[in-house]
């Protein structure tokens, strides 16, 4: 018999006599104390995720590469990695035009083949999102080919566009509304501020091994 | 690096009691727990504000665990399915040098000199690290806590804050020491020196290891939390993502997990979320530009079965590894985790550890609690762990000819004078005949009674037999005054 066979047999003969218990989920434990009103809802994303050291800017459907532009020109940093086919790609780098101030850089080909550059020469990152949740301060993002994983991750800056009316109450609806259950991808990821950690004396700081820095760019589009 | 003394040079004792002698003796380690516990306890408190939300999510928890637990098997094979038709491999192990082995097999089919690693207690179950070491291969820990522990040739003492015995001024020193850099107490610093020296790390290592927070069978996925990011790293950046966990950890559904996170974030660390919810369904899809080209899934019991096998037992799998329960424990934060001498310490280490490496092994653990309460009355899953200790000390007193043993080790405490004992006691409390009798003696030799009766004498004094009993004042009391109430 194998590890398997073993271990199946042995928890099948434990459960003998017994029958499964019935699935009693409470939805209305997990939604109803976590939803808000449509003017709340973006109070309260934004008072989370300040709270954990994200830098949120509610801005424009025209304005927002202006916001980013100067807020990377603060932070000189010039170049960015973005998705030059995505919508907010192709804004961007219409915004941008000619002007050398801003590089904009892709992850159009394997991780190996730019692993060293990614790591060493990328220092920022605008990647968009599927929503984010209010009851947690948190983005959602499935990674795609155009804005592969490692794009929130590595870059020691990441920014994130957010449509304000993708803002959802919680995690159980996001699932439900996107209709999680229904398939996953490779990998599904909520963001809920720049790295952190406590393990020495309880003492917060951020930059652990992912971003230092995260900027929310809420775009207001209603 | 593994020739150098560790700091401070502090070797452990062999059993819990002088462990526990050593730890309760050292002011400085009782301050490091003492402050980060009552920290950790606080930020619990104000992220349940609300009590009934907190009760009634306690049990949506308990609830969830104890309906996948009654359909384990199933939900396994479920989860199997899922994942071997989205392309992560699954493999099967009873024992840790299975697990090993099956680590040690990918990795040396893909010819692997360097492991990354992110916290995963049931590595820690494993020895992996040691293992892949003694095989030639480097395993590192990623997780800032977990990496200061490796580089002090320590075991994690808190499961998840794992360097919290250590403060700023120790890790300082370590990091001089072992790193090669200048010495600073700046908690920012060192972090920044950590990221600095890890970065490169994931940049090179051939394989991820990690460990599974939720294993959901209706999709076939594995979420992970954490705050670092490493986690993601080892997950993504690595041609090869392993990933160990015990049988217990699937969920039926992937709504369950949304009342079980938040139960998890809030009592582990008092935050509404962590900073990452990494969620892995497969590996890299052709069309994908990263994440690694193979996932594996590796499913230990090592012990979790014979838990499983009784009814009240079963309820230690529950566990979603908070660690709120050594958070408000007396007993761990006077003597820290390192007392407990095994993988997990604390209360939800004296009810499992049993189970992985046998009673025997640990005979102490079942009485190292003075049955206060807190780790029953904050488990977010509502695991009775006073109730379960109370079955563990039965079940290490049972005499070893007892038919149908129900753990390994059982019966390691059991003393056919103590139990001989306990039957005289028993008879002379349920005979009145023998009762007064005894009574009549014992106050009537009261002087003969010793001042020392052991460890009790220490700090109380010794119990002393009343010049007359109860039974003996009341009759006279009655005689007297007449029946009256």
């Amino acid at each position: 018999m194998s590890a398997r066979d073993n271990i199946l047999a042995k928890l099948r003969h434990s459960l003998q006599g017994t029958t499964p218990l019935a699935d009693h989920y409470d939805e209305a434990l997990v939604t109803e104390p976590w939803t808000y009103a449509t003017s709340e809802r973006l109070a309260r994303l934004k008072t989370l995720m300040e709270a954990v050291h994200t830098e949120v800017h509610v801005t424009q459907a025209a304005t927002w590469p202006a916001l980013l532009t100067e807020l990377l020109a603060q932070r000189s940093i010039s170049s960015l990695l973005v998705a030059p086919g995505s919508e907010h790609g192709q804004q961007l780098a219409a915004y941008l035009g000619e002007g050398p101030s801003l590089q904009l850089k892709a992850y159009d080909r394997p991780v190996e083949q730019w692993k060293q550059e990614l790591f060493d020469n990328t220092p920022a990152s605008l990647t968009s999102t599927l929503g984010a949740i209010a009851a947690t301060g948190s983005l959602v993002l499935w990674p795609t080919r155009e804005e592969p994983r490692l794009m929130s991750l590595v870059p020691p800056l990441h920014v994130a566009l957010l449509k304000a009316s993708q803002v959802y109450d919680n995690f159980y609806s996001v699932q439900r509304q996107q209709g999680w259950a229904s398939g996953m991808p490779t990998n599904a990821l909520l963001i809920s501020g720049p790295s952190k950690t406590a393990d020495i004396e309880q003492v917060l700081a951020y930059g652990a091994h992912g971003p230092k820095d995260l900027i929310v760019l809420i775009v207001e589009d209603q | 690096m593994n020739t150098q003394a560790r700091i401070p040079a502090v070797e452990l004792p062999s059993d819990f009691r002088s462990r526990a002698h050593q730890a309760l003796g050292d002011a400085q380690l009782r301050g490091n727990f003492r402050k980060a516990m009552d920290s950790l306890m606080a930020k619990r408190a104000s992220a349940f504000a609300d009590a009934d939300e907190r009760e009634q999510l306690r049990a949506l928890g308990n609830a969830i665990r104890a309906r996948a637990l009654s359909k384990l098997p199933q939900l396994l094979e479920q989860l199997e399915t899922n994942l071997t038709r989205q392309g992560v491999q699954v493999h099967w192990a009873e024992t840790v040098e299975q697990a090993n082995a099956i680590v040690l097999n990918i990795a040396q089919a893909h010819q692997a000199k360097r492991v990354v690693k992110g916290k995963s207690m049931v590595s820690e179950e494993m020895e992996m690290n040691d293992f892949l070491a003694a095989r030639g291969l480097e395993c590192l820990e990623a997780d800032m806590g977990e990496f200061i522990v490796q580089l002090d040739h320590e075991k994690p003492s808190h499961i998840i804050v794992p360097a919290i015995h250590k403060n700023a001024r120790q890790v300082a020193a370590l990091f001089q020491q072992r790193l090669a850099v200048e010495y600073t107490e700046d908690v920012d610093q060192l972090i920044q020196i950590g990221r600095r020296v890890l970065r490169q790390k994931f940049f090179e290592a051939d394989i991820g290891v990690s460990g599974v927070n939720f294993a959901v069978a209706e999709t076939g996925t594995l979420l992970l939390v954490e705050n670092e990011g490493n986690g993601r790293m080892v997950t993504s950046v690595p041609k090869v993502h392993i990933a160990v966990t015990g049988i217990e950890k699937v969920v039926e559904n992937l709504r369950d997990v949304v009342p079980l996170l938040s139960l998890l974030t809030r009592s582990a660390l008092g935050i509404p979320i962590t900073t990452y919810v990494n969620m892995i369904s497969s590996p890299r899809k052709p069309h994908e530009q990263d994440g690694p080209e193979e996932v594996h899934l590796v499913l230990l019991d090592n012990g979790r079965s014979q838990a499983f096998a009784d009814g009240e037992l079963r309820q230690t799998l529950n566990c979603i590894r908070c660690g709120a329960c050594m958070n408000h424990c007396p007993v761990y934060t006077r003597v820290g985790g390192h007392t407990y001498g095994e993988v997990y310490p604390g209360p939800i280490g004296k009810i499992i550890t049993p189970h992985l490496v046998g009673l025997a092994k640990v005979p102490d653990h079942p009485s190292a609690s003075s049955l206060c309460g807190a780790c029953g009355e904050v488990c977010p899953v509502k695991i009775p762990i006073p109730a379960l200790l109370r079955r563990l000390r039965e079940e290490n007193v049972k005499a070893p000819d007892t038919p149908h043993p129900v753990m390994r080790g059982q019966g390691s405490k059991y003393s056919r004078k103590e139990r001989l004992l306990w039957n005289a006691w028993a008879r002379l409390n349920s005979s009145p005949a023998l009762y007064r009798a005894f009574l009549r003696l014992a106050t009537r030799l009261r002087g003969l009674t010793p001042g020392n009766v052991g460890p009790w004498s220490q700090n109380h004094s010794a119990p002393k037999p009343a010049p007359r009993s109860l039974h003996e004042r009341a009759r006279e009391h009655f005689a007297t005054r007449g029946n009256r109430p």
